[in-house]
């Protein structure tokens, strides 16, 4: 199937130049840090995860919306997913691409990453984040792969996928669990001491991974001969609505409990984050958009004339995407950094180079993603095409 | 089979006698004998070794006057253990620094704190937690505590620069190497190794002094507001001063059971 990706249009092969060019000039910057070190960030000892484990924590969530689709299809037999299931699956890969790189580029000394697997280490989360990440990208490669090769041979997927598929499902959560866990095990940070935070995780992933879906969809059928279906994007957009209003929800838990509580070690990172704490608040705007992203988007989504309409469901869909986006590649991290254990206040901005080398990454990741949608989209406009030979040859 | 494999084992050797030199051969036997007698297992044999179950260190913040006294346990200490001056705040790389006591003990800091306790600052370091919050956090056993003793370790060379211990560590005590070190020392001491960039690296509690019969560095030079020994001794001076003094411990509520305690 990949002569397909080899066959395209000069529109194709020009953005396929353009992702690879931004990758490329990328690569120089990152030799530059592998070079230098990781002082060519923004980070410092106070916050010493910035946005490269910021942009991982969110594609994760990405990779896991990807089930959104799948879990219907397979577990509750809506066919209407059945044409799409290929676009979640290929979109998880891309965005585990993207993880796996993001936590590359964050490594001190990446030459010693195979240590992790050297010296097997059960009692820290990361060995476990190793293993669910491999894990998902190993299955959605396998699955997404050979359904769609059956379904361009006009057969049915062999048989034992399906304890693939379903051991898919669960592990989309646990991806997204596990990376949680990263954060909300450590007995230090106030911010991410919450049992929510998984849930919560869970929730901006499957808004912002089924949103990002739609705006693919809507994409696709712009630019190609293959249509995912209206009925197809509504059933998406519903379980975006949804999800965003849990995620929401479940920040205005954390919200209160830190509010009413006023425990102060609670308080802080959130006081940081959206009015600014002994003066300092360079992200005090952002999370304030991210905030109104969020909200103006459920009200565009829960009103049915706004979701049933196409163009502004694009708009809610890339606001649910950028506020999620915000709220996890920006505040989530810095948030629990800042103020730091002996409660002084040292902010973080990323650099430039740090943020060339991030753009990189996603550059990177949507180059698979195109490349994946590429052939999956071919195999699903010349089926038809394919029939017809064959009732001719026949 | 058997005498199959007797042949090849003895071209193998011949041919390796024939490739490197009989003397290589006997040169790399003698270096992986040497190998075996690991340095823990040297370490151990020294007789001059202070040796406890338990090293725990006392802060008496009675005892601190002014702020040099701090900065020269510090200055001490940095010296010790090629600790680079760096210009850029953020890439600073701290094993003991000073700090004021509602930055040490941000939780228990009331608004009515002792005159003299307002005013000096404290020595802050790694806790060596009873319990420790980076050891469960790394993934690939680079920090670990030593059982013999409770000494909280780092391996350089195993760390593969992920930083999750300093986001678990509560103390802020760890530091990352976010570029070369080595230009930004002032003046190399060859006992101890330098480190390289991208790895984490904090307080020892003076592991490589221990073995070889001293105290801490920063002990040393503390004019006594330091003590260091062992917690599990009774008739050991920290545990004798704790038996005397009022002292607390760094966020105990967190369960990780630091060994520094302060006298306030």
């Amino acid at each position: 199937m990949l002569e397909l990706a080899l066959k395209g249009t000069k529109k194709y092969w020009g953005l396929l130049a353009v992702l690879g060019g931004i990758a490329g000039v990328a690569f120089l910057v990152y030799l530059y840090q592998l070079q230098f070190g990781l002082g060519i960030t923004g980070l410092s000892r106070d916050v010493s995860w910035g946005f490269y484990i910021a942009q991982f924590t969110f594609l994760v969530g990405v990779a896991a919306g990807g089930v959104m689709v799948v879990l219907p299809y397979y577990l509750h037999d809506y066919k209407a997913f059945g044409r799409i299931t290929i676009m979640g699956e290929f979109l998880a890969v891309a965005a585990l691409v993207m993880c796996l790189l993001f936590i590359m580029v964050d490594l001190g000394q990446p030459m010693r990453m195979l240590n992790v697997i050297f010296y097997p280490t059960p009692n820290s989360m990361l060995f476990y984040d190793m293993i669910v990440l491999n894990g998902y990208l190993f299955l959605n490669i396998v699955v997404g792969w050979n359904v769609l090769e059956a379904e361009r041979n006009g057969t049915h997927y062999q048989p034992w996928l399906k304890p693939l598929i379903y051991l898919s499902i669960p592990w989309a959560v646990s991806i997204h669990t596990v990376t949680a866990y990263l954060y909300c095990g450590l007995p230090g940070r106030g911010f991410w001491l919450t049992a929510i935070l998984a849930p919560r995780f869970l929730a901006s992933a499957f808004a912002a991974g089924p949103a990002l879906l739609i705006l693919l969809c809507l994409i696709v059928r712009r630019f190609t001969r293959f249509d995912p279906g209206r009925e197809q994007i509504q059933s998406l957009a519903k379980i975006v609505t949804y999800a965003i209003i849990a995620n929401v929800f479940f920040f205005l838990c954390e919200v209160f409990v830190a509010g009413y509580s006023q425990i102060p070690e609670h308080t802080d990172h959130l006081k940081y984050l959206f009015f600014g704490l002994h003066g300092k608040g360079v992200l005090v705007p952002w999370m304030w958009t991210s905030m109104g992203l969020m909200f103006g988007a459920i009200i565009l989504l829960v009103v049915p004339a706004t979701r049933r309409h196409e163009g502004v469901l694009a708009v809610s869909c890339a606001m649910v995407f950028v506020g999620a986006w915000i709220d996890k590649g920006l505040g989530l991290i810095s948030g629990g950094f800042v103020p730091n254990p002996l409660h002084e206040v040292n902010e973080y901005l990323p650099t430039g180079p740090e943020v060339t080398i991030a753009l990189g990454v996603w550059a990177v990741g949507f180059l698979v993603l195109t490349i994946l949608y590429k052939i999956a989209v071919s195999v699903k406009e010349d089926n038809a095409g394919v029939l017809r030979t064959r009732v001719i040859k026949g | 089979m058997e005498r199959s494999r007797r042949e090849f084992l003895k071209i193998a050797g011949a041919s390796a006698a024939i490739g490197l030199g009989a003397g290589q051969v006997m040169e790399a036997v003698a270096a992986a004998t040497n190998h075996q007698a690991a340095p823990e297992a040297q370490v151990a044999h020294q007789p001059e070794a202070l040796k406890a179950t338990r090293w725990g260190m006392v802060v008496d913040t009675r005892k601190i006057e002014s702020a040099e006294q701090i900065e020269k346990m510090v200055e001490a200490c940095h010296k010790e253990h090629n600790v680079p001056m760096l210009e850029e705040e953020r890439h600073r790389i701290k094993w003991i620094w000073e700090t004021h006591f509602h930055n040490a003990f941000p939780s228990q800091a009331t608004d009515r704190v002792s005159e003299h306790l307002e005013h000096i600052l404290l020595p802050v370091m790694c806790n060596h937690c009873e319990n420790p919050p980076c050891v469960r956090a790394c993934p690939t056993k680079a920090t670990f505590k030593r059982e013999s003793d409770g000494i909280v370790m780092m391996d350089f060379h195993r760390c593969i620069g992920c930083r999750f211990c300093m986001a678990a560590c509560p103390y802020g005590s760890r530091s990352f190497n976010f570029r070369d070190p080595k230009p930004f020392i002032p003046e190399i001491n060859k006992a101890y190794p330098t480190r390289m960039k991208g790895v984490v690296e904090k307080c020892n509690f003076c592991v490589e002094r221990l073995a070889v019969g001293k105290l801490p560095a920063c002990v040393e030079v503390s004019d006594g507001i330091l003590t260091f020994g062992d917690l599990n001794d009774p008739e050991s001076e920290v545990s004798k001063l704790l038996k005397e003094n009022y002292a607390i411990r760094r966020k105990t509520n967190l369960g990780t059971g630091p060994s520094v305690y302060y006298i306030v």
